[in-house]
């Protein structure tokens, strides 16, 4: 019989843990695919986040480290040091991670020009904790730390970190893109292969910003949580590419 | 070879390079700047790479990313930067990864001072960092010592994938000393678990990890670790006895204050007094037989615990002779080093009181 349809070989056969609905698994595939096609599966260390990606290092078929939250800009860092110029390191990172304890070692990272590749999943909100509020959550979004929506004056406004890692001279490829319809899962697979592109080709730091969804902490039906994504999260981050050398 | 008069930051800093160490990752802070600054010349003319992180928690980090990735590698710091590094250091003992860090004391708590200090013994050995795990402390009394043990600490942390930690002083770091600097790459072993791009039918899938989910799998880790620690207590303990022979009154005390000590025990044969001294080499595995042994024996009258801290290690000396002998003090906290006359004056008075 012929195969119309194969899972890619760069991810194993483990069951995901993520919730129905979870844009986590979609970009899960999208990172594989692109780094089989690629033909890099033997040359990829990943490196893994705290949060709910905590587990990638259980689905990504390569080499991979597991960070402690926030750093694992600065672990990729050491590894690709090591493994130097044809090595793909990337780390896989959610909104907690990476725009809140861990803003110095992304900030850096970038600063330094340093050869990884970053893929930044933004859902708005705390996803493992149990649905807290994250530097990323919307103004009026109620979270379990913000039960009256959040407040500007409490607690500032959204950050925009493909805006502000854009402005770093070490960037050479960034670009916000989202999971919520099929031409933007397309076009979120073109952005991963021009960040790994980027690496490749040794221009300097690279992140594709992933707007995603979290239903079970949204409290949202996973249909409903893809129109939120576009009603709300698209007016404020806005999608596009912010960095290109 | 011919001795060199060297500083004893740069001469870390080169036998670190001449055991094989090619990746440094590091921040500024006093007093140990010397050892970056040394890496920062060197490693671009050897191939590897000196790295100045933006923190001492990022510098951690690139340090468990580069061991994990299968490479000698190493970070030093002072005091508040090793407190920094804690989170970094558990993480890397759960990983299992290798590693070597260099601890310059300096006075505390907080920004303290930056003269030397032996405050960081309770962090060294007790843990530090969260979670059930132990770190190899070595504490060199000499420049020359602190090379030879930088040598140990990279082929011990391979041998055990562990973290080792060289707790030295400002004054050893400052100290200039006629020293010489052996090569010795021979003892790294293969390392298949490193992450180094995975080919299928080579070997496992490597993943570089401190999360076990799962009760059981957390006990059987913590319990491989453990296991490995009781392996590292009976193998890699040391301990030197000087003077101990017969003497009346015993000293314990590490690192530069053991020196001092030397000073004092010389002072007092002078005056017909006979006292040795047991020094811990290593403080995690403590040498506690080797203490309980010498500050036991049968001819011994008195003992006294000499450090730069409040009293820190003398808490594992109590323990190392259970009651059997009590323990007198001597020490200032923060940065005021004893002198030699000091520690005599008290072993004086102890003995008429
Ligand atoms: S909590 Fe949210 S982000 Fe986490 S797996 Fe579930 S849906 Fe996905």
């Amino acid at each position: 019989m012929a195969v119309v349809f194969k899972k890619t070989e760069a991810l194993t056969d483990t069951v995901m843990h993520y919730c129905p609905g979870c844009g986590h698994g979609i970009v899960h595939r999208l990172v594989a695919e692109v780094i089989e096609e690629m033909g890099l599966q033997e040359k990829t260390v990943g490196v893994a986040p705290v949060g709910c990606a905590v587990f990638a290092y259980r689905y990504f078929n390569v080499d991979i480290q597991e960070a402690a939250h926030g750093r694992a800009p600065a672990v990729a860092t050491g590894a690709k040091r090591v493994l130097g110029p044809d090595s793909l390191v990337f780390t896989y990172q959610g909104d907690g991670d990476l725009a809140s304890i861990g803003t110095a070692e992304i900030v850096q990272a970038a600063h330094r020009g340093e050869k990884i590749s970053v893929i930044f999943i933004n859902n708005a909100i705390y996803g493992m904790t149990g649905g807290q509020m994250a530097p990323t959550t919307l103004l009026g979004q109620k979270t379990t730390t913000s039960p009256y929506g959040r407040d500007k004056e409490l607690c500032g406004s959204p950050i925009r970190m493909s805006e502000l890692l854009a402005t770093i001279e070490g960037s050479a490829y960034i670009e916000r893109t989202a999971v919520n319809s099929t031409a933007n899962i397309i076009k979120t697979k073109k952005a991963i292969q021009k960040a790994f592109g980027a690496q490749v080709n040794r221009k300097g730091f690279s992140l594709v910003e992933v707007l995603s969804t979290c239903p079970t902490n949204w409290g949202k039906s996973p249909v409903e949580s893809m129109d939120w994504l576009e009603e709300a999260m698209l007016p404020y981050y806005p999608l596009g590419v912010y960095k290109e050398v | 070879m011919a001795k060199n008069l060297m500083k004893g930051c740069e001469a870390i800093a080169e036998a670190a390079i001449q055991a094989g160490c090619r990746y440094f990752f590091g921040y500024p802070i006093t007093p140990q700047n010397d050892i970056p600054e040394y890496m920062s010349a060197r490693m671009p003319k050897i191939g590897g790479c000196f790295l100045q992180a933006e923190s001492e928690v990022a510098a951690i980090n690139m340090v468990y990313g580069a061991a994990g990735a299968g490479a000698r590698v190493m970070t030093s710091s002072s005091s508040p930067g090793i407190s920094l590094k804690m989170e970094g250091i558990s993480y890397i003992a759960g990983a299992e990864l290798p590693c070597v860090i260099v601890n310059m004391m300096r006075g505390g708590p907080g920004l303290g001072s930056i003269q030397a200090s032996q405050g960081d013994y309770f962090q060294t050995t007790k843990g530090g960092g969260h979670g059930d795990y132990h770190m190899i402390a070595y504490a060199p009394a000499s420049v020359q010592e602190a090379i030879d043990l930088m040598q140990t600490a990279f082929d011990v942390a391979d041998k055990y994938r562990t973290p080792v930690m060289v707790l030295a002083d400002g004054i050893i770091g400052q100290m200039m000393e006629p020293v010489e600097i052996k090569e010795n790459t021979g003892n790294a072993p293969k390392k298949d678990w490193a992450t180094t791009g995975w080919k299928k039918g080579e070997r496992a899938r490597a993943v570089v990890n401190s999360l076990y989910i799962e009760v059981e799998d957390l006990e059987e880790m913590t319990e491989r670790l453990q296991a490995r620690y009781r392996q590292i207590e009976k193998d890699e303990t040391l301990v030197e006895c000087y003077n101990t022979d017969g003497a009346e009154f015993i000293l314990c005390a590490y690192g530069t204050v053991a020196r001092i000590c030397k000073t004092a025990i010389a002072q007092l044969q002078k005056q017909g007094v006979k006292a040795g001294l047991v020094r811990p080499i290593t403080v995690w595995p403590f040498p506690a037989k080797a203490v309980h042994d010498a500050m036991c024996a049968p001819g011994v009258k008195m003992a006294l615990c000499v450090e730069i801290s409040a009293g820190q290690m003398i808490e594992d000396v109590r323990l190392a002779v259970n009651g059997e002998r009590e323990i007198a003090f001597l020490g200032h906290a923060g940065s005021r080093v004893p002198t030699a006359e000091e520690i005599a004056e008290k072993v004086l008075a102890m003995r008429g009181a």
